[in-house]
């Protein structure tokens, strides 16, 4: 196990027959990086993890862990470790010898993998459990033994395909503190794959966000949630409201859009190549819409809806053109803001909004 | 009365009327009497029909004594370790009787050497419709009776059969091989007959063994044949076992292959127990060998399931 070993996508593809299950993927995940693909199912993530384990060839591009080019090189013969969706843990084995079971293979002797079992079964938190059979772990318990199985291979990346979504709803976030936790302190680099943005952006050091075979953008969490690179990381990524228009006038950054409802002015990407009369989409997050005046961006909308959550109340509202509109409020008291049917007036700082292209949203 | 009542409320009256008697008919006429009938029998006299029932029909050792001392002026001796115990012994029987026993382990364990690899690739290729028109193209031969299967490996491996048509031509021999003779015909027939036996229940065991299992032992670095002896072959064990003990046992009892492959020298077991009964006519004596090689099947295959750890629930799954 060494920590600081790299992972690079370098213009890889992966087809099967005529379906293009990843198409010109390019990464740089650098070493003790906890890395996430995130995107809907099907969208090509499982495949570029199991390109990286091994299990599926490139079909065009390299795969290459700490610098070098894994082609030809099988899964039992890369420094990585794999955890499956669904754990696969052995079933007629114990849970120690499904730990050592790496260590088997390379001849270690019984007491060594014995050993080396129990101090990970330390790590774990599951001290003592060695003789028992899978079938009698609980499903938090056969997700730390699956941690431990591939840790002791010493691997030097960490492969994990889901591994949380079997489990419920309290479990799972206990073990993303868990998982994070443990990467810590292994220093090793974690590739991590899942649907759940929750997961992504809490978890990780850089997320990549797929869809249909494409990485459409590679950041941090913060910048995947406030700066979207594609109107399908805009919508898929937390909720948003989708405003179209054409670009009026680009100015310093910012870009004024005429849509049905009016003008609005939004914040630009540095990289946007958006000239005026250009088809454009604005972005604006539920909880960056207020109630009032005074901001630059405003517009009426009525109550159609509204559904109170504890922390915030969601409003649907719908403006005057027809445009619908999702807002959060925070709940900073008993007093009741908005009810259905009441009309209001929205506000929106351009800061908070940001323009794009006009692109493909993520389906519902 | 309340196991009894659930079992009705559970199935219905008819329901349950049928399966009680159905099952206790297979179970106490058609399994248990007969073989009851033929394990009395086998204690009995060979006697004509009037003296049946009369003061000479006592219960006596004798057939089995037979099977292991032979007719009384059996010159051959039951020697140990080179050394003459002066104990008469029935060499032929004795021996014809380890050697079925024998061939048919062999027999069970060249099948399943066949089988494994053929029942994994099906089992865990999802080959789909081709592996469908695999499964129905190891079923269709066995719609052909076993006599004529018999017949057919006859014709096969005879003097001026395809093989040694074959052979001949392509210069590989100059004379034709006698296969009949030299047993290859027997043993080939033999394991052919029961081969879905020993594929169907393997197959089954390791369709259902999780893909990613495999994935995961190789993920871990090991290679293909760890990979078989560690996951793939403990999970398909009950199969194998099952599989492996059907062929065992029908090989052994087998009777239409080692009568028409079998060579002039060979003897299978089921044939000296069928020339009791036939052309002996004595199926008292019949029946003690019948139940000899009961007996000897049912401990060996006990014996090795203990050996190799299977329980008897195991192989019903």
């Amino acid at each position: 196990m060494s920590r600081n070993v790299g992972v690079e996508l370098d213009a890889l593809w992966v087809r099967f027959g005529d379906f293009v299950a990843v198409r010109d993927a390019n990464a740089t995940i650098t070493g003790g990086e906890f890395f996430s693909f995130l995107g809907p199912s099907g969208c090509g993530k499982t495949t570029i993890l199991r390109t990286v384990a091994g299990f599926q060839a490139p079909g065009g591009g390299q795969v290459r862990i700490g610098g070098r080019d894994m082609a030809g090189i099988g899964p039992n013969m890369r420094p990585t470790a794999l955890i499956f969706q669904n754990l696969a843990l052995f079933p007629l084995m114990k849970v120690w010898e499904n730990i050592a079971f790496s260590l088997e293979v390379k001849g270690v002797g019984k007491t060594g993998r014995r050993k080396r079992a129990e101090e990970l079964l330390e790590l774990i938190a599951l001290p003592g459990a060695g003789d028992k059979l899978v079938s009698e772990l609980s499903g938090g318990q056969r997700q730390r033994v699956a941690i431990a199985r591939a840790l002791c291979a010493e691997p030097d990346v960490l492969l994990l395909d889901e591994p949380l979504s079997a489990l419920d709803l309290k479990l799972r976030q206990r073990m993303r503190a868990e998982l994070r936790a443990i990467q810590r302190r292994v220093g090793i680099t974690f590739i991590y794959i899942t649907h759940d943005q929750g997961e992504a952006l809490t978890m990780s050091d850089k997320v990549a966000v797929m869809k249909a075979g494409v990485i459409e953008q590679i950041a941090d969490g913060r910048t995947i949630y406030n700066n979207p690179a594609t109107p399908f990381v805009a919508s898929f990524v937390g909720e948003n409201n989708v405003l179209r228009g054409k670009i009026r006038a680009v100015a310093e950054g910012f870009a004024q859009v005429e849509t049905p409802d009016g003008l609005f002015r939004g914040r630009l990407r540095t990289d946007a190549t958006l000239q005026p009369g250009g088809d454009a989409m604005l972005f604006i997050r539920p909880e960056a819409i207020a109630l009032g005046g005074g901001a630059e961006n405003r517009l009426t909308a009525t109550v159609e809806a509204e559904a109170f959550e504890g922390q915030a109340t969601h409003l649907q509202l719908r403006a005057a053109a027809g445009q619908a509109i999702k807002m959060s409020l925070v709940n900073r008291g008993a007093v009741r803001d908005a009810h259905s049917g009441s009309c209001h007036q929205l506000v929106f700082a351009a800061e908070q909004a940001v323009v794009l292209p006009a692109g493909e949203l993520v389906s519902e | 009365m309340g196991a009894v009542g659930g079992f009705f409320e559970r199935n219905g009256l008819l329901l349950g009327l049928y399966l009680l008697f159905g099952v206790g008919f297979w179970i106490l006429v058609l399994i248990v009497l007969p073989q009851l009938a033929m394990l009395d029998l086998s204690f009995r006299h060979n006697l004509p029909p009037s003296l049946v029932g009369g003061p000479d029909d006592v219960y006596t050792l004798e057939n089995y004594r037979h099977f292991l001392v032979g007719n009384p002026g059996n010159p051959d001796r039951l020697f140990l370790f080179g050394w003459d115990t002066g104990i008469p012994f029935n060499t032929i029987d004795i021996s014809v009787f380890f050697r079925t026993i024998l061939a048919a382990l062999a027999v069970t364990l060249f099948d399943l050497l066949l089988c494994y690899p053929l029942a994994y690739y099906l089992g865990q290729s999802n080959i789909g419709g081709f592996g469908r028109i695999f499964l129905l193209l190891l079923v269709i031969p066995y719609w052909v009776n076993e006599i004529l299967r018999a017949f057919a490996f006859r014709i096969l491996f005879g003097n001026s059969g395809i093989l040694n048509f074959l052979l001949l031509n392509l210069g590989i021999v100059d004379q034709p091989a006698d296969f009949i003779r030299a047993d290859v015909a027997l043993y080939a027939g033999l394991g052919y007959a029961y081969i879905l036996l020993m594929i169907f229940p393997i197959y089954n065991a390791i369709e259902s063994l999780d893909r990613n299992q495999i994935e995961a032992a190789r993920d871990l670095g090991s290679p293909w044949w760890r990979i078989h002896w560690r996951v793939v072959i403990p999970f398909a064990k009950p199969g194998i076992v099952s599989g492996c003990t059907m062929v065992f046992m029908l090989t052994a009892g087998a009777l239409a292959a080692p009568q028409i492959l079998g060579g002039p020298s060979s003897l299978w077991f089921t044939q000296i127990i069928y020339q009791w009964f036939n052309t002996g006519q004595n199926w008292a004596r019949g029946s003690a060998y019948a139940v000899v090689l009961l007996f000897a099947c049912v401990g060996l295959v006990l014996l090795l399931m203990r050996l190799f750890k299977v329980k008897m629930g195991e192989i019903g799954k």
